[in-house]
């Protein structure tokens, strides 16, 4: 069975990235609990839009917990209480009747506030374009398992390349860091031979690229618990060891093992 | 998504812009990765430091021993005085007396300055990066002892000046004489509110050192996770015992356990 929840919200209202903000409340009354977080916000936008206001923008997508797109501060942690859930996996039934939930957007300097819950996070994409990928201007695809790889290995960089790139880590730092999203991307292609060729060049440009936009890591741990993928601070600690060598190692003998 | 109106201010401009890089090892230092791996080691140097000055400090409870002193004859003095007089004849006659400790309190001055500078400047980046939320925020990781690394460590900074005032140039006390170091200990901490500012100075400290002792190895990529569960120990048995050992000076002294 079913039940019904009434719930009281305060969700932050922007306007436009240079206006100011606040928090409204809104009642969202007879919430099924079987709706997702998100879904709760489509049933109250409805309500806003016969109400002839104007609707809460929030960032959405797949709502099946892979793309990254979704995700907000509710009641002060990023993407809830929840552990390992993005925003639209989070479901209703995990409030109870009469809650207040506070709704606010990730906050960061290099996540400009577009319109009510919804940021920019196009500094993500800046450190991806610097190396999080393998450059490989051959032919067709390999086939696969022509290169073995340990088991162990090729868990570790799956487990590195769950990261869904939704800046949870970002929004859940004191600091604005965004080590665990930057050593996931590092990690998940430093680990493989694939990556090796370019290891130490990733390592560098993706760091120095993130340091250009975000804060520092004061290992609090924040960021992997709010992580909806429970991404490792393991990958933190391997990024940190593969940006030193980057500036030690002779790259002239890296094939050489 | 997004009116077409909007005013959007570009994210793509970086809070900071990244400057020439230096040569090695001076490019290190540029980084906010390479701040915390210099913090990191800086740490483990005065960590170590920190263990081998309560060592040395628990010779207190050694009290008196006979000793060949200077003159040649055998004479009563306090242990800890004898350990002091040893440490400025360190690698005597390799170097001069006094040279080698002078080496070491260069090393540490150095460690001070680099642990403090990067711990500033990380700081004022981190300041720079974080918009404060406007709703209350709940952490799940970030402890007593993570988040407030900046206020002890300033803390702990001011007490070291103190310290240093109180009984290496004894600028608190007539009684004071330079190489006896357990009379002075004990007429230091004898007084009550001096034996406070060291008892908190040092639970402060061991709240700095949980944090510090386990983080270091994040940031010096020491991540292997057959030993990962035994950082956090190493961090927390650390501080424990350097709480133990410190505290029990001041209050062994208060107490008239430990009397000239």
């Amino acid at each position: 069975m079913s039940n019904t929840l009434n719930l009281t919200l305060q969700v932050w209202r922007q306007p436009s990235t240079n206006a100011a903000g606040t928090f409204e409340t809104y009642q969202a009354h007879n919430i099924s609990d079987d709706a997702s977080f998100l879904e709760m916000l489509d049933i109250v936008n409805e309500r806003l839009i016969e109400d002839g206001k104007i609707p809460i923008e929030f960032p959405h997508d797949c709502r099946e917990g892979i793309c990254g797109t979704c995700g907000v501060m509710i009641n002060g942690r990023a993407h809830g209480h929840e552990k390992g859930t993005a925003t639209c996996q989070l479901h209703m039934r995990k409030f109870n009747d009469g809650d207040t939930i506070v709704i606010e957007p990730w906050r960061a300097a290099a996540f400009p506030v577009v319109r009510d819950l919804v940021v920019d996070r196009s500094p993500l994409d800046r450190i991806i374009e610097v190396g999080g990928f393998i450059t490989a201007p051959t032919g067709t695809a390999q086939d696969a398992n022509q290169q073995p790889i340990p088991k162990e290995v090729a868990d570790s960089a799956m487990d590195a390349a769950a990261c869904i790139g939704c800046g949870a880590c970002v929004a859940a730092c004191p600091n604005s860091a965004a080590q665990l999203f930057t050593s996931a991307k590092v990690w998940h292609l430093n680990s493989l031979p694939q990556g090796q060729a370019e290891r130490y060049k990733r390592a560098e440009s993706m760091v120095e690229t993130m340091e250009e936009f975000f804060g520092s890591c004061t290992n609090h741990g924040e960021c992997s618990e709010a992580c909806p993928k429970e991404i490792s601070l393991d990958f933190i600690a391997y990024m940190n060891k593969d940006y030193i060598k980057s500036k030690v190692k002779n790259r002239r003998m890296s094939s050489q093992i | 998504m997004a009116s077409p109106t909007l005013v959007k201010k570009s994210s793509d401009a970086p809070l900071r812009a990244k400057g020439k890089e230096l040569p090695f090892p001076l490019n290190l230092y540029q980084t906010a990765v390479g701040k915390k791996w210099v913090m990191a080691l800086t740490g483990i140097m005065l960590l170590g430091f920190v263990v081998f000055h309560m060592v040395g400090n628990l010779k207190l409870y050694i009290g008196q021993v006979e000793h060949l002193n200077a003159e040649g004859e055998y004479k009563l003095d306090y242990d800890i005085n004898i350990y002091g007089e040893y440490l400025r004849e360190l690698l005597v006659p390799l170097l001069p007396r006094t040279y080698a400790l002078w080496g070491l309190r260069f090393g540490l001055i150095g460690a001070f300055a680099l642990h403090i500078h990067s711990a500033l400047t990380l700081t004022r980046m981190n300041q720079v990066s974080n918009v404060a939320y406007s709703s209350k925020r709940d952490f799940i990781a970030a402890n007593f002892a993570s988040r407030t690394m900046r206020v002890s460590g300033i803390i702990v900074f001011f007490y070291l000046i103190f310290h240093l005032a109180d009984l290496t140039w004894g600028w608190t006390s007539d009684e004071w004489v330079r190489g006896h170091v357990y009379e002075n200990m004990v007429n230091s901490m004898s007084r009550p509110i001096v034996a406070l500012v060291y008892i908190f100075a040092n639970i402060l400290l061991s709240i700095h050192i949980f944090h510090g002792a386990w983080s270091m190895f994040q940031s010096l990529g020491i991540n292997n996770p057959k030993y990962n569960a035994l950082r956090r120990g190493f961090a927390a048995g650390l501080a424990g015992l350097i709480l133990l050992g410190n505290i029990s000076f001041p209050l062994a002294i208060l107490s008239g356990v430990v009397d000239i």
